[in-house]
């Protein structure tokens, strides 16, 4: 063996039989294998995607019909469609929306805009943590607060949840894009003499408009998909309900779930065609969101 | 404040300042109910459960009967197997997950990398109960006559591995889980080794380190506390998951050994019990093992953000 | 190819020496037949070209670096100084879209021929960089150990010896014998430097590249540095990139000056022993560049 490692340049051996000596073909064969492995890993993180899709997509299609869109369940037995939740994921969603965009989309301004370090990083992980309590037990909180003292499940509980699962999305990303608008953008409204509200009105929030968009958008998606926080709000009903907030109303998520408890394949095959319906909204909103975002910062 | 007189300049800019001022505090407000809807979560998780905790005191915890009839309640049960469920999926997660950041920050051409990013992130974004839908009626069955049936065969005689599998069960639930955080544990991880310097990198690799080493030897040491922090992430959204897990877990009420053994977590205890326990012992034991969780999960956050923002200010001790 | 040993008759050969200037305290401690005879050529560019994508970063640099001594390269930034010390190692190969045109080659061995592996080539071609680098995670033992367990390393008594060996030669063992189990990080930058440098060493390597190892240290740091250098020189070919012309005087035997053409391709204007580049170099550019003037 002429290299021993460390001779600190003795006598060395010629600069090609070092070469030849170096050549550690055990370390390059396990840096194949190990990159191989880590693509194989890659690929195994698509698969449950992929097969999710493809299986939605094929069982979905076969119980999509007019029916499913146009009609609610029949009130006995099977049959009929998912009208009613159709109806009230949207109803449900939009009360949510209403009350979440606005609070977060100050909460956010005052992060970005106003708070101090510490109370913007406060703010910040609160949003973090609210973000990450289980959406079960927001569910909890809502019917605690909203249905028990009324003693009637009912659909505004069943927003006020979704909203609060929105807001801490909301707040994140209006805050992140909020940070993105220039400095100068600012400056160049305070140098008028504009009031700060009005800067932040109609400058800077104009300014980051797509951005806070993309993060509404994302949490009317999320919102959308969220059974946990409906089971003991909406509760779910077998009729259509248009604006009876304070009655129980059925939800996407909802008419999946059951539908996938019962013994019967009619009520499975529907809850298929709804969970076609909802992937197509929630991807379809996260595809458009995403891919405007992913590639800016690609390019 | 001022030590400048007001020229009447400046005074006639009062009303646009008092705008100003309420402007600031109404955003304000708002910043602060998003820490305030924390406490109200918490606060009535605590005032519901109150009567719970004050009856049953830890046998809450350590008590493995729950019986509506008797009106006595200890959830160990399910609090194992939300730890048990959780446990699969962190050991299926944690090396793919790892591995798949690895691959797209260090190995991957960016052409690749990000439309592969793209896609591991879309997964998140599937709603819990299609996932549980295609748990139910499509993996379940795969894995009860595919791997579970190899695994009774090899290792049934070990008390964790012994069968029957109905499909539904722990497993099944913990592969599920494991889908379910795998973006988090990717993309977290992923945004941690891509913030490790390049004068790291380059120093493995002026030492003769190959591709892997470097990898290995200098990014993830390096950034080894926000990729534990995406694990921890990881484990929080776990913990609290319910949808896909209630509707693959089976309904078991005693301590699961097996993984084949139907179970409840908490989360799922929960969901499927809450409403025809209305009022009383019952629900309000519900609340207690829903605070319990929410502990759970809010420490584990707490920890993993604190560990993530740490890797990205600046080098791992 | 055989490996090809050759005397330099290319250079212009110096006759006189300031005997006022700093280098010239090394001169005596060379043996002097090793100072006439033994001047070998270690590494040979033949039109090199580097690209990143499209741009050339480097154009048709054909030079000679002569084995066991220092050679500085100097230049405006931008010139590609730091691209072409990298190709030397085939570092400059990880960046996105990076390529190479021409021959390199070392003790005749051309390093990027398919047989050679860059990462063998990178266990006899150590590099120091710009900013200390040493790993965070790793104790100031293990981070001069970190080359060396690449491979599986030595035994761990002979690690033990290597790594004090190491330490010693980069000026650094007095200073941290006792806590050698501390984080190479908890050392001061200067100190994390000469780390590095012992890092390097560990391999053994022949040719040792340095990216303006001093750039980011106090004045104090640097010297010792630059004493380090002197000391390693005569046992492995050193190239160091600077910006820091009173630094290339002081440290290098043989002076490389690089500038930007109106491509933004860095290309080599002339090269020669350092003295002759810096009292009387052949291209107005240099001479324009030492003096401080330009436009």
């Amino acid at each position: 063996m002429s290299a021993t490692p460390g001779t600190l340049a003795g006598s060395r051996a010629p600069f090609a039989e070092r070469l030849a000596a170096v050549r550690g073909s055990r370390r390059r064969t396990m840096d194949r294998v190990m990159r191989t492995v880590a693509l194989a890993a890659a690929v195994v993180c698509v698969i449950p995607l992929a097969a999710i899709l493809l299986f939605v997509v094929i069982k979905g299609a076969a119980a999509l019909n007019l029916d499913l869109l146009t009609k609610p369940p029949k009130a006995l037995g099977t049959g009929g469609g998912a009208l009613n939740a159709i109806l009230g994921s949207l109803q449900m969603v939009a009360l949510a929306a209403l009350v979440a965009v606005p609070v977060g989309v100050l909460g956010g301004i005052y992060v970005s805009e106003f708070a101090s370090r510490r109370s913007a990083r406060a703010v910040r992980f609160g949003a973090d943590v609210l973000a990450g309590v289980p959406s079960i037990l927001i569910g909890i909180v809502a019917y605690t607060l909203l249905v028990l003292p009324f003693k009637q499940f009912n659909a505004a509980a069943g927003s006020v949840a979704l909203a609060l699962i929105m807001v801490p999305v909301i707040v994140r990303t209006t805050e992140e894009m909020l940070r993105l608008v220039p400095r100068e953008l600012r400056e160049a409204g305070y140098a008028l003499g504009v009031p700060t509200w009005r800067v932040v009105l109609s400058v800077v929030l104009p300014a980051g408009r797509t951005g806070v968009l993309t993060g509404v958008m994302l949490a009317v998606a999320r919102a959308a998909g969220e059974t946990a926080p409906l089971l003991f709000t909406a509760l779910g009903s077998r009729l259509v309900n248009v604006g009876e907030f304070g009655q129980p109303m059925d939800a996407l998520p909802l008419f999946i779930y059951n539908g996938a408890r019962q013994p019967i394949t009619a009520l499975n095959e529907q809850a298929w065609g709804a969970a076609l319906l909802l992937l197509l909204f929630v991807l379809g909103v996260n595809v458009a969101v995403r891919a405007r975002s992913w590639g800016r910062r690609a390019g | 404040m001022t030590t400048l007189a007001p020229t009447g300049r400046l005074r006639g800019r009062t009303t646009p300042r008092r705008a100003d001022v309420v402007f600031r505090s109404g955003t304000r407000v708002f910043g602060g109910a998003v820490i305030a809807t924390l406490g109200v979560v918490a606060a009535v998780l605590v005032v519901s459960s109150v009567p719970a905790w004050t009856r049953f005191g830890v046998d809450l915890i350590t008590q493995t009967t729950w019986d509506p009839v008797r009106d006595v309640y200890g959830a160990l049960p399910f609090i194992v197997g939300t730890l048990y469920a959780s446990a699969i999926a962190l050991l299926l997660a944690t090396p793919i997950g790892i591995l798949t950041a690895i691959f797209l920050s260090e190995f991957a051409p960016r052409r690749v990398a990000i439309p592969l990013s793209f896609t591991i992130e879309l997964l998140a974004a599937i709603p819990s109960v299609v996932i549980g839908l295609w748990g139910v009626f499509v993996l379940s069955p795969f894995l009860r006559d595919t791997v579970d049936a190899w695994l009774v065969a090899t290792l049934g005689w070990l008390p964790f591995f012994r069968g029957p599998s109905y499909g539904v069960g722990l497993g099944a639930a913990g592969v599920i889980l494991a889908i379910m955080i795998l973006p988090t544990i990717v993309s977290i991880s992923r945004e941690v080794l891509s913030s490790v310097p390049n004068s790291q990198r380059e120093a493995m690799f002026g030492l003769g380190a190959t591709r892997w080493e470097v990898a290995i030897k200098a990014v993830l040491p390096y950034a080894r506390s926000g990729v534990i922090g995406a694990v921890i992430l990881g484990l929080g959204r776990a913990l609290g998951e319910t949808m896909a897990v209630t509707m693959v877990i089976g309904n078991g009420q005693d301590i699961p050994v097996s993984v084949f053994d139907q179970a409840q977590t908490i989360a799922s205890k929960i969901a499927v019990t809450f409403n025809e326990a209305s009022g009383g012992l019952q629900t309000q034991s519900l609340v207690a093992i829903g605070l319990i969780l929410l502990v759970m999960t809010l420490l584990l956050n707490v920890a993993a953000r604190l560990l993530v923002s740490r890797v990205q200010q600046g080098p791992a001790q | 190819m055989a490996i090809e040993i050759r005397p330099r008759e290319d250079q212009p050969v110096v006759t006189t020496r300031p005997t006022t200037e700093p280098a010239s305290a090394r001169v005596p401690t060379r043996a002097p037949e090793q100072a006439a005879a033994a001047r070998t050529t270690k590494i040979e560019a033949r039109d090199l070209n580097l690209y990143y994508g499209s741009f050339r970063a480097v154009r048709d640099v054909t030079m000679d670096i002569p084995a066991n001594e220092i050679t500085a390269i100097i230049g405006p930034s931008g010139c590609g100084k730091s691209t072409f010390l990298r190709s030397l190692n085939r570092l400059h190969e990880l960046a996105h879209g990076a390529r190479m045109e021409g021959r390199l080659l070392i003790d005749g061995v051309d390093i990027y021929e398919r047989s050679v592996d860059a990462v063998d080539l990178r266990r006899l071609v150590g590099m120091v960089f710009q900013r200390p680098n040493p790993f965070p995670t790793m104790s100031i033992y293990g981070n001069v150990a970190s080359g060396l367990r690449l491979g599986g390393g030595p035994k761990p008594a002979d690690l033990d010896e290597i790594v004090e060996r190491c330490l010693t030669r980069a000026a650094l063992w007095d200073e941290v014998k006792d806590h050698l189990g501390a984080p190479g990080t908890s050392l001061s930058g200067g100190q994390q430097q000469r780390l590095c440098i012992a890092r390097a060493l560990a391999v053994d390597p022949e040719v040792i590249l340095m990216d303006e190892p001093a750039s980011s240290l106090d004045p104090i740091a640097t010297l010792r540095i630059e004493e380090l250098m002197l000391e390693l020189r005569g046992s492995y070919t050193i190239v160091i990139v600077t910006h820091n012309m009173q630094q290339a005087s002081r440290v290098s035997d043989q002076t490389a000056f690089f500038s930007m053409g109106e491509d933004r391709a860095g290309y080599l204007v002339e090269m020669g022993q350092t003295t002759t580049i810096f009292t009387n170099p052949r291209e107005q550019l240099t001479e324009d560049y030492i003096s401080g003037r330009f436009g």
